[in-house]
């Protein structure tokens, strides 16, 4: 580099860095200070606690519940958006019949593409309302009214989806994977279109079967987008507040019995409902440090090496 | 009126738990941390309010309200709108010269909690709603002003009485924190039974006033296809409405107390605290709740009630202005007090009584005495009347509204209920005092109702959650006697 030039990138570097040391880093300083005090989150008064909060966060049930369910949805959102969004976008784009070209989607593709988009567009506000109208617990419920219809429940006893405990994560996670599955399907489509033709049919005039062109080329192919599939739905799972504090029972959320509490709702109530914000804070250290972590691991495991075409 | 699931004025169901405002809030967690710089930088420069917005005190002008100051008013705008508000700052301006900014939200936490931290809070501020600021947090941060000093105010209406004495009775505890009465809770509620007039007199039910002639009430329901009770499961602090009364009425006031105390005997040992819960589980034991009653939202339950769906429903007065609604022109909605178990010490007639929608005037406020005198002429005839008029409740203010008025029937016949019930009336604090304890306690009883515990494990998770709290240091400045 010639000299000066240093000078110059730095020049444009200050005001962004400055901007998000102010906004982001320091904040994140803040909360770490903060998770060390008693501070009741209403004044700036407080006292110096040590890791006191920490300790205690270990031995709280409804926190270390509440990470392991975050870690149960860490674990099958992404894996069952991604597997889903990649066989819809194979189907879409690879999957049809072969015909004289050889490669084409189903019939319809270009249709099915835009439906499964729609879900997308739709914001988590919408969707918790939109789903809180099928789950809901009487006959009034969509999935209720259906069962209900075919005789399969009894309509004094229906089923109150998001008040069962060994059922509740579930219908939560179900509501996020029909968010995510169009959006990913559109980036894998994306990905499969720019592998070259060529590869394709030089693998069906090979004999290759669309099990096997889609294990031997689609996916090592697009292995970079699943990887980023796989963190944004990582980092998505980690999160889950807004679902869980709108569609679930207790103050924001986690009910029944804390059985579909996240880290996110626990801080919140603690936060704000308890005024325990000291504690809350220490709450948010944790999980910055494990999304940290997932993030790093998920990078880490699916690095491959990287097929230029 | 409690915890802070406390739904009084929120007018839907999305707008409650209004999921935008609470993703925002999220982002909040860093704000305040933020405001640290300020503070630090600012601290000890504000300890002068007071200084220019306090006037010539006299006899009409107690506080020393200024001529040209401004007040900053920020008022929950739920259910009851916030209209009423905006006639008495109106009010306020002819009569004072002061003008208000008037702020009207759902959003107290949001909007407010940066302000108290930084030290800039408004003057004066209805923190109500799903989003309120905990009083119980805000007093211990110290926040609060002691509101003594209004209530010791001669009255407007009559100069001969003290403000305090022209109330209800009783209405001025709910706003108590360590002794002192640091919110003022403004409207009068009372809770309960719900029933629809025009369905009962078509089935020809009586009002019941035993448990027994409640049962038979849920069982006749049952066998024409409508649920016998509803309550809004997704919220388990009404059907704690149902519960506590129970244990209340059975036990009578010592019952109460024990719970609000923090005794170790509050629930496990206590006859009356077991009698009430198994009474409440017979009747999800024989099918007498409304089918899917339990995953409901308050909307979507009350809603059911108002279609004749159910027979009765617990939840405090607030009832009839969330369903203006979707209550039938003639479903003449009443009020009945919670039937009694064999034995009790209170009478049917008892109710639980007191008020809600607190009002708080900051410490840092500033201009503190127009706030004061803010205050005072709320808790005159004439402003109470322009509250009932626009919000089509009662205040805390013994008389306080107008005859010319016309109230709805439901708001009427809390009107009869509480004439009725004289001097028995009783009223929880625990929910003010320990929103943990009484989150724990609604959690429990979320789990009663879907038969997932039986009434002994009820018990025991209830007194769980009244001997953690004990543990707290803090607990023991709350008592009463």
């Amino acid at each position: 580099m010639r000299k000066g030039q240093y000078r110059f990138v730095a020049g444009f570097l200050v005001v962004p860095v400055a901007l998000y040391m102010v906004f982001v880093i320091w904040p994140y300083i803040q909360t770490f200070g903060y998770s060390l005090t008693d501070w009741k989150g209403q004044s700036q008064e407080f006292s110096f606690v040590g890791l006191d909060n920490y300790t205690t966060l270990f031995k709280d049930d409804v926190f270390m519940g509440a990470i392991w369910h975050n870690i149960l949805f860490l674990i099958f959102i992404p894996a069952i958006t991604i597997l889903l969004a990649l066989f819809f976008a194979f189907m879409l784009n690879a999957g049809g019949r072969g015909r004289a070209g050889g490669v084409a989607g189903v019939a319809g593709s270009g249709f099915y593409k835009i439906v499964y988009f729609f879900p997308q567009v739709l914001s988590l506000a919408i969707l918790a309302v939109l789903f809180g109208a099928v789950y809901r617990s009487d006959s009034g419920g969509m999935l209720n009214g259906v069962l209900i219809k075919l005789g399969l429940v009894d309509e004094g006893t229906p089923v109150e989806w998001l008040n069962e405990p060994n059922m509740v994560l579930w219908a939560l996670m179900a509501v996020v994977v029909w968010h995510g599955v169009g959006f990913y399907l559109v980036l894998f489509s994306a990905a499969m279109q720019s592998i070259p033709r060529d590869i394709y049919e030089a693998a069906l005039i090979d004999g290759a079967s669309r099990a096997h062109t889609f294990f031997r080329i689609t996916l090592p192919l697009l292995w970079d987008s699943v990887q980023t599939a796989w963190v944004y739905l990582g980092i998505a799972a980690m999160d889950m507040f807004i679902l869980v504090t709108t569609m679930t029972s207790g103050d924001y959320g986690g009910g029944p019995d804390h059985h579909s509490e996240v880290m996110a709702t626990v801080m919140m109530r603690n936060f704000l409902l308890y005024g325990k914000s000291g504690y809350a804070c220490a709450m948010g250290v944790i999980m910055l440090l494990l999304t940290l972590i997932v993030s790093v691991v998920t990078l880490r495991a699916t690095r491959r090496e990287r097929i230029e075409f | 009126m409690g915890s802070s699931s406390e739904p009084t004025t929120t007018e839907g169901g999305t707008s409650r738990r209004d999921l935008i405002k609470r993703s925002a809030a999220l982002g909040l967690i860093t704000v305040p941390t933020m405001s640290f710089l300020s503070a630090c930088a600012s601290g000890g420069g504000d300890d002068d309010s007071g200084g220019e917005t306090k006037g010539e005190t006299s006899e009409k002008n107690p506080f020393g309200v200024k001529k040209g100051t401004k007040l900053d008013v920020v008022v929950f705008k739920g259910g009851y709108g916030d209209d009423y508000a905006k006639a008495w700052e109106a009010s306020f301006q002819k009569k004072w010269g002061v003008t208000s900014t008037h702020t009207g939200t759902q959003e107290i936490t949001g909007k407010l909690q940066p302000r108290f931290n930084a030290g800039n809070p408004p003057d004066i501020v209805d923190d109500s709603g799903a989003q309120q600021i905990p009083i119980d947090v805000l007093h211990k941060n110290g926040q609060l002003l002691d509101l003594a000093e209004v209530l010791d105010a001669p009255s407007v209406d009559d100069p001969s009485k003290k403000v305090r004495d022209t109330l209800i009775p009783g209405t001025l505890d709910a706003g108590m924190q360590g002794g002192k009465v640091v919110a003022l809770n403004y409207i009068y509620t009372v809770w309960g039974l719900w029933y629809s007039g025009k369905l009962f007199e078509e089935k020809g039910w009586e009002a019941p006033k035993t448990w027994e002639d409640f049962l038979a009430i849920c069982k006749d329901a049952k066998s024409q296809g409508i649920g016998g009770l509803a309550h809004q499961g997704k919220y388990p602090y009404y059907i704690n409405v149902a519960i506590m009364d129970l244990i209340a009425k059975t036990g009578g006031l010592d019952a109460m107390k024990a719970i609000d105390n923090l005794e170790p005997n509050a629930f496990v040992g206590s006859e009356a605290a077991t009698a009430a819960v198994e009474a409440i589980y017979e009747v999800v034991e024989k099918g007498y709740l409304m089918p899917g009653t339990n995953g409901l939202t308050h909307t979507e339950s009350q809603t059911r009630w108002n279609q004749y769906k159910a027979a009765f429903i617990t939840s405090g007065s607030w009832l009839e202005n969330e369903q203006l609604k979707t209550t039938p022109e003639d479903f003449d909605m009443k009020f009945l007090p919670m039937p009694l178990l064999p034995d009790s010490k209170l009478p049917f007639e008892a109710i639980r009584a007191g008020s809600g929608e607190p009002f708080i005037i900051p410490a840092k406020a500033k201009n503190l005495p127009a706030a004061k005198e803010f205050m005072r002429m709320m808790l005159s005839k004439e402003w109470s009347t322009l509250f009932a008029k626009e919000a089509n409740s009662l205040t805390i203010l013994a008389d306080g509204v107008d005859d010319s008025v016309q109230l709805r029937p439901g708001t009427q016949s809390t009107v009869e209920a509480s004439k009725a019930a004289g001097d028995n009336t009783f009223r929880y604090l625990y929910t003010e005092w320990y929103s943990e304890m009484g989150t724990a306690i609604e959690n429990a009883s979320n789990e009663l109702m879907a038969k997932r515990i039986q009434p002994k494990e009820w018990l025991k998770r209830a007194q769980a959650a009244v001997d953690k709290q004990a543990k707290d240091p803090e607990s023991k400045k709350n008592r009463r006697d």
